[in-house]
């Protein structure tokens, strides 16, 4: 049982948790997840961990609702307790000083991006940030991504807040204000964007990494329901990832297998709307 | 007795095929007392007992044989219980037929005793007269830590708590069992009445259970040292599944039997949406492999409504790995066994769905290594089965995370850890069996390795130097 501390929606349908877990908070690094069962009923899902504070032992989810879990998950208020959480899983991000860094989240992935580029700035990395969503509502992280980036931009698909247009168009424009002078890329959200991210990183040769989110069940190599393609091979996110080289990522094959369940999702979360679940007990 | 009566073996009821392949409640039924003497009764009872010498962990068959024929199978399940901790399992999923009851006497002219249906009564009766805790050892006060909650580690734990030890398992899912939990499924071993009993029985003894811990992320082995424990067992398993390597392995629909096992058997998909993990309702299902797995697959997609279920398999019928009475059981619930068929390619529609899948035809050629005669391929013989699900059952890998993340640990080529006859690993103070040292095996062998493990353990305690000298 792992207590929520705090639980708060930092946009629509996306909620921030700091869930007690001493084990998983002293031992996390950047880049790293979890697996979190909610309640009895609910699927094990995967969530990258924001944040961690080793001392009071917690760590911070970003949730976005899609689905019956997220849903449980999120429902849950503080005071009340998550069943299960297990990691941390997953290879750490490879930190170490290349220079510059453009870390970049689009929409919920600004959850996962933050931490990375946490993990750089301290490794002593100049960190720039681009961070965006479809309108203002949906900028996540936007004080803390400023606080820790030397320079961050913030883009909107309706040009609501900040610059009008896609993440991909602001990393455009620094590619060509820089000359290409940027030593690594690190593109997290939406798999279109991840790959128009590729796409563009690729025709200028800038190193670019990518976190997947793929269906997970276990989260420890046992299941390959995570199973990508990188480079020709079938790799497990879970634990050959979740970063991985963005230019060897077969996209279009995981979006593809990301799709596996989407009528079944939809029936779940149906039925989650009109309460079948239980709450863990106290 | 007649001699006819002597040779032939009391059938263990079972549901109706057409009943039992629409739910996962069990296949059979169990003996009643008045047939599990019968069968008792058949037995020679021979004084040099080959059935003991076939079982892995010796169990005295003979004996417990004995007291059930002589009315008192709870004194059977005991004596049991001397050698084999865990007989409600073994009853039930043991490979008896190349084991204890492949070198029975009677096998000559007749039928083996059935001892895996007798040794699944006595733990029956066992159970329902109420199993008694043994009195608690006097504690020893040494701290061992076991990786793992499958038939390895409950072993290992369950011989070493008897002796006194300050046991602890770390399991990384939520409920203990390992295999046993996520990967046999309901319709063979019950989890509440006979898996989850078995850790309550440990619980009783004084074993500690942490769940949802991964060994090598969460805590590492070398933290459990820190924290005071003399000695680990690493019972981890052969958690990595195996793909084909084929084109379209990746198209939608297509499962490991590990990931179609677990979301089934764990996380009781099958029970959607109340329970809301998804798991993909194939109407034509193919199963790759010839394993119990592969026929655990093959049911578990009947019963979770598909209407045809092939299962294709690259040698002959001969050479099946799986257990005579699951390949039995396939078959009586309309399993449709495809031969000498080797996956070459899978078909997918523009959406990415299964919609078939290509298979090479084969034939036997010489016996390979492991003495099994080579299937060839036959030259320009194809045949493709349409198909909307494919679960590929063919093997694991062990998993790396251990090895990864503790130095020292000697690996072989196929990345078990390397092990001696006393299951020591190269690093001092560690110890490893079960799958995770022989690859993908079965649950008595893992059994044996955890029971001959724990006495070593206990051995190394007592004298750290002398066990790696």
């Amino acid at each position: 049982m792992h207590n929520v501390v705090s639980r708060d929606e930092i946009a629509p349908s996306v909620v921030r948790m700091v869930v007690e877990a001493p084990a998983v908070a002293s031992k996390r690094l950047p880049g790293q997840f979890v697996v979190v069962r909610p309640l009895e009923v609910s699927e094990r899902i995967p969530l990258t961990i924001v944040d961690s504070e080793p001392a009071s032992g917690t760590i911070t989810l970003i949730v976005q609702v899609v689905g019956a879990t997220t849903r449980e998950l999120t429902s849950i208020q503080p005071g009340e307790n998550i069943l299960d959480v297990v990691g941390p899983l997953g290879r750490p991000t490879h930190i170490e000083k290349f220079g510059r860094v453009v870390s970049i989240g689009g929409g919920v992935g600004t959850a996962v991006a933050f931490p990375i580029a946490k993990g750089m700035k301290e490794a002593g990395n100049e960190v720039w940030g681009v961070i965006g969503g479809r309108s203002r509502d949906f900028v996540i992280l936007e004080d803390e991504m400023r606080s820790l980036c030397d320079r961050l931009v913030v883009t909107t698909d309706d040009g609501s807040y900040g610059v009008k247009g896609f993440v991909t168009d602001a990393l455009r424009r620094l590619i060509e204000e820089t000359s290409g002078a940027i030593d690594l890329v690190l593109a997290v959200g939406p798999l279109p964007m991840m790959k128009a991210v590729s796409a563009l990183t690729r025709e200028h040769g800038i190193h670019t990494v990518v976190s997947l989110n793929p269906i997970m069940v276990d989260g420890t190599g046992m299941c390959g329901g995570c199973r990508v393609e990188v480079g020709g091979e079938i790799k497990f996110a879970c634990v050959d990832g979740p970063e991985f080289d963005a230019h060897l990522v077969d996209f279009d094959n995981l979006a593809k297998r990301l799709r596996a369940y989407h009528d079944m999702e939809q029936q779940a979360d149906h039925q989650c709307k009109i309460g079948l679940a239980t709450r863990n007990k106290q | 007795m007649a001699k006819q009566e002597r040779f032939k073996r009391t059938p263990m009821p079972e549901r109706a095929p057409e009943e039992r392949r629409n739910d996962f409640m069990e296949v059979p039924l169990g003996y009643s007392t008045e047939l599990a003497v019968a069968e008792a009764s058949r037995c020679l009872q021979c004084k040099n007992s080959p059935c003991v010498a076939g079982c892995p962990v010796e169990i005295d068959i003979p004996g417990f044989i004995k007291l059930i024929r002589d009315g008192d199978p709870v004194a059977a399940a005991r004596h049991i219980k001397l050698t084999n901790t865990l007989p409600a399992i073994c009853g039930r999923v043991c490979p008896q037929e190349t084991q204890c009851e492949a070198v029975c006497v009677l096998a000559k002219k007749g039928a083996p005793i059935a001892i895996g249906n007798l040794e699944r009564f006595a733990a029956s009766m066992e159970a329902a007269a109420g199993v008694e805790t043994p009195p608690a050892a006097e504690p020893n006060g040494h701290k061992v830590a076991v990786v793992g909650s499958g038939p390895a580690g409950l072993t290992c734990a369950g011989e070493l708590a008897r002796r006194g030890y300050d046991v602890t398992i770390y399991e990384a899912f939520h409920v203990p069992g390992g295999v046993l939990v996520y990967g046999i499924p309901e319709f063979r071993l019950p989890k509440d009445e006979v898996v989850a009993a078995e850790v309550d029985f440990l619980r009783k003894l004084g074993v500690r259970f942490v769940l949802n811990t991964v060994i090598g992320r969460t805590v590492t082995i070398d933290e459990l040292f820190d924290r005071g424990v003399e000695a680990v067992f690493v019972g981890s398993g052969a958690g990595a599944p195996m793909f084909l390597d084929i084109p379209g392995e990746n198209a939608i629909g297509v499962y490991s039997a590990n990931e179609y096992l677990t979301r089934t058997n764990l996380m009781k998909a099958y029970r959607f949406p109340k329970f809301r993990t998804p798991i993909a309702r194939g109407k034509r299902v193919a199963v790759i492999g010839g394993g119990n797995v592969a026929m655990d697959s093959a049911r578990t997609a009947l019963r979770l409504g598909a209407d045809t279920v092939l299962l294709l398999y690259r040698r002959s019928e001969k050479e099946l790995p799986a257990r005579l009475a699951e390949i039995h059981h396939a078959r009586e619930e309309g399993v449709e066994f495809h031969l000498l068929v080797s996956p070459t390619r899978i078909l997918e529609d523009a959406e990415g769905r299964v919609t078939a899948i290509e298979c090479q035809k084969m034939e036997l050629g010489e016996p390979d290594d492991s003495g099994r005669r080579r299937p060839v391929p036959i030259d320009g013989a194809f045949e493709t089965f349409d198909v909307d699900l494919i679960v590929v059952a063919i093997g694991n890998r062990p998993n790396p995370l251990i090895p990864q993340t503790t130095d020292g640990l000697k690996i072989s080529r196929w990345g078990t850890i390397e092990v001696d006859d006393k299951f020591r690993t190269s690093r001092q103070g560690i110890f490893a069996g079960g799958d995770i040292v022989t690859g993908a095996a079965t649950v008595i062998e893992a059994m044996g390795a955890g029971r001959t493990a724990a006495r070593s353990i206990d051995e190394y305690v007592n004298d750290p130097e002398h066990l790696w000298k």
